[in-house]
């Protein structure tokens, strides 16, 4: 199965990936091989098997509701790029 | 104790994790001196082979110093998972691993490398270079766990953690010549752990012999309040001690033993150890794992990658790891994803969102989820007439650097024998069973969820009968 240069191009902007020319051309191809594997899975009639997401039975995990502590401020913003007061400092969205 | 006197005692290369703390329970070493002695080592060795990303000098326990894979969060110690995008990230809590590993008096020897975000099956994804294994340093430890593999073979550390998505801790093990235990998924907490592929990641232990892996993997598992996905083991851990395996019955999965790309010298060594299986008293039948083996890879290959592409959302260049500035928000995250990233997450991100985007969800993820399905129910079947399964871990010994770097799709087959028992969520435990042109071939040893123990039982009197020296030849 092949992919087209557009198509790289489209799931890099949903990705938030910036490729290079020299990237997206070297992604097209080596998708395209991968797909062509992993497209394998379309070969089997599965319409009745339930899909699994998780592989062990579980349905609720409760424990009780009792507050402990979490992180310090400081803590949090230990990694951050950039800290402005008690915020992530980020470049404007539009 | 003196130097000199301290390396005559521990000779870090042949030590087991149960040796070493024997030493220090009857005060033949102190817990300072044992951590020297790994640092020491690591001097010596490490810079041919980088296993660590980093070493901690001073230890913080007296017991058996540990080695954790990079993708373990460590309280104040860096933590990259072997990224660029995470370079300088100093975690501010420690995972549940590397607290019980604490907790139990384990100090932490340092991290160790792994492909990047434990993508790969070699450990040349790392960006901060590859690990070279202890047999043969022009050859890959495996992958992604190769640095921890490599650390406990050449004696840099007793024991390790790793981490296996669809073998990073067996494939490794095997190519390195040591045990390995991908445990039962849901038994060991991934509280803290760097995600990848959350339905599939599984932390466990590196070891030199079986009673290591056991006796380390008692001390991580069970239930965390912090992992929703952790259960309370069934019965405890115990140790392995006995030598036959009578009443034992041991199935061969026809696929998983004559699948195209295994070497004859992984073949030979395989079904020797299948013939002491039988001679320590086990019963010995062939079984069959048709689509499990078929359909497996391109299974994997769906479902893992499509859940990397969501867990790696969050490197973004806001709370913590890389920024590189850009006019606007969405350049910024742009262009932090594009420099942070390295090739192999960026192809198993574009991958994974193409098989989750619009139109193709069905019949890629769906489909893949639904064959998910079928593996697991091959393999109840076959549990249903054998305790254990074996096959090869891998199909290959350790190839050379830069042999399959370039071709992606030949490096995936690497992991083609271990990924199904992955796929359902069972645990496998890696044991060596001889050499094949000088290099370690690795015994999968695969069970029903929650069988350690028996895997442990079986792995340990294989071990004793196959005699396997741990100690790579060049290095004795």
């Amino acid at each position: 199965m092949a992919i087209t240069r557009e198509e790289v191009l489209h799931v890099a902007k949903l990705a938030r990936l910036e490729l290079s020319g020299d990237e997206v051309e070297r992604l097209t191809l080596e998708l395209g091989a991968i797909l062509e594997a992993v497209g394998k899975v379309a070969e089997l009639d599965l319409d009745d098997v339930p899909p699994t997401s998780h592989p062990l039975e579980l349905v609720n995990a409760w424990r009780e509701d009792e507050p402990y502590d979490s992180l310090g401020l400081d803590a949090v913003f230990a990694n951050a790029p950039q800290r402005e007061d008690d915020l992530f400092r980020v470049p404007p969205t539009t | 104790m003196g130097v000199s006197s301290v390396s005559s005692v521990v000779d870090t290369l042949r030590l087991t994790a149960e040796e070493a703390a024997g030493l220090v329970e009857r005060k033949e070493v102190t817990g300072a001196e044992l951590h020297r002695a790994y640092l020491d080592a690591a001097a010596e060795r490490d810079p041919e082979l980088h296993c660590y990303l980093r070493l901690v000098d001073e230890p913080n326990g007296d017991g058996v110093p540990v080695a954790l894979k990079d993708v373990i969060s460590t309280h104040g110690i860096e933590t990259t998972a072997g990224s660029k995008i995470l370079a300088g990230y100093v975690p501010q809590f420690d995972s549940t691993v590397a607290a019980r590993c604490k907790a139990a008096g384990l100090p932490i020897i340092g991290k160790t490398n792994t492909d990047e975000f434990a993508m790969g099956s070699s450990t040349e994804n790392s960006a901060y270079g590859p690990t070279r294994n202890p047999w043969d340093p022009e050859r890959v430890p495996g992958g992604s766990g190769g640095g921890s593999a490599a650390a406990v073979s050449a004696g840099l550390a007793p024991w390790a953690l790793g981490s296996d998505t669809g073998g990073s801790i067996k494939q490794p093990s095997a190519l390195c010549g040591n045990v390995g235990l991908r445990p039962t998924y849901g038994t060991v907490s991934r509280y803290g752990i760097v995600a990848f592929a959350s339905s599939l990641d599984q932390v466990g232990p590196v070891a030199k012999n079986v009673r290591d892996c056991a006796l380390l993997y008692s001390l991580i598992a069970g239930r965390d309040e912090r992992d929703s996905t952790t259960v309370e083991l069934p019965e405890p851990v115990r140790l392995p001690e006995g030598e036959d395996l009578s009443g034992l019955r041991i199935g061969v999965p026809k696929e998983l033993n004559e699948a195209e790309g295994i070497e004859p010298g992984v073949t030979t060594a395989v079904q020797n150890a299948i013939e002491l299986a039988r001679s320590l008293g086990a019963e010995v039948g062939e079984c069959e794992l048709p689509r499990s083996v078929e359909y497996g890879l391109a299974c994997y290959y769906l479902i893992a990658p499509a859940e990397a592409s969501s867990n790696l959302a969050r490197y973004d260049g806001v709370r913590y790891g890389l920024r590189v500035d850009g006019e606007s928000y969405r350049e910024m995250v742009e262009r932090t994803r594009d420099v942070g990233f390295g090739d192999e997450p960026k192809r198993r991100i574009m991958l994974g969102t193409y098989a989750l985007s619009a139109g193709y969800f069905d019949a890629f993820y769906g489909q893949a989820q639904k064959v998910r399905t079928v593996i697991a129910r091959e393999h109840a079947a076959a549990f249903e007439r054998f305790d254990v399964l074996v096959s090869p871990t891998s199909p290959t010994v350790a190839f050379k650097l830069g042999e399959k770097a370039a071709n992606p799709l030949a490096m995936y087959l690497s992991d083609l024998l271990t990924i199904p028992s992955c796929m359902a969520g069972l645990p496998g435990l890696n044991v060596p069973c001889g050499l094949s042109e000088g290099l370690p071939v690795g015994l999968q040893l695969i069970g029903p969820q929650f069988s350690e123990n028996t895997l442990f039982r079986t792995g340990h009197a294989l071990e004793q009968a196959i005699g396997f020296d741990p100690v790579p030849e060049r290095l004795r």
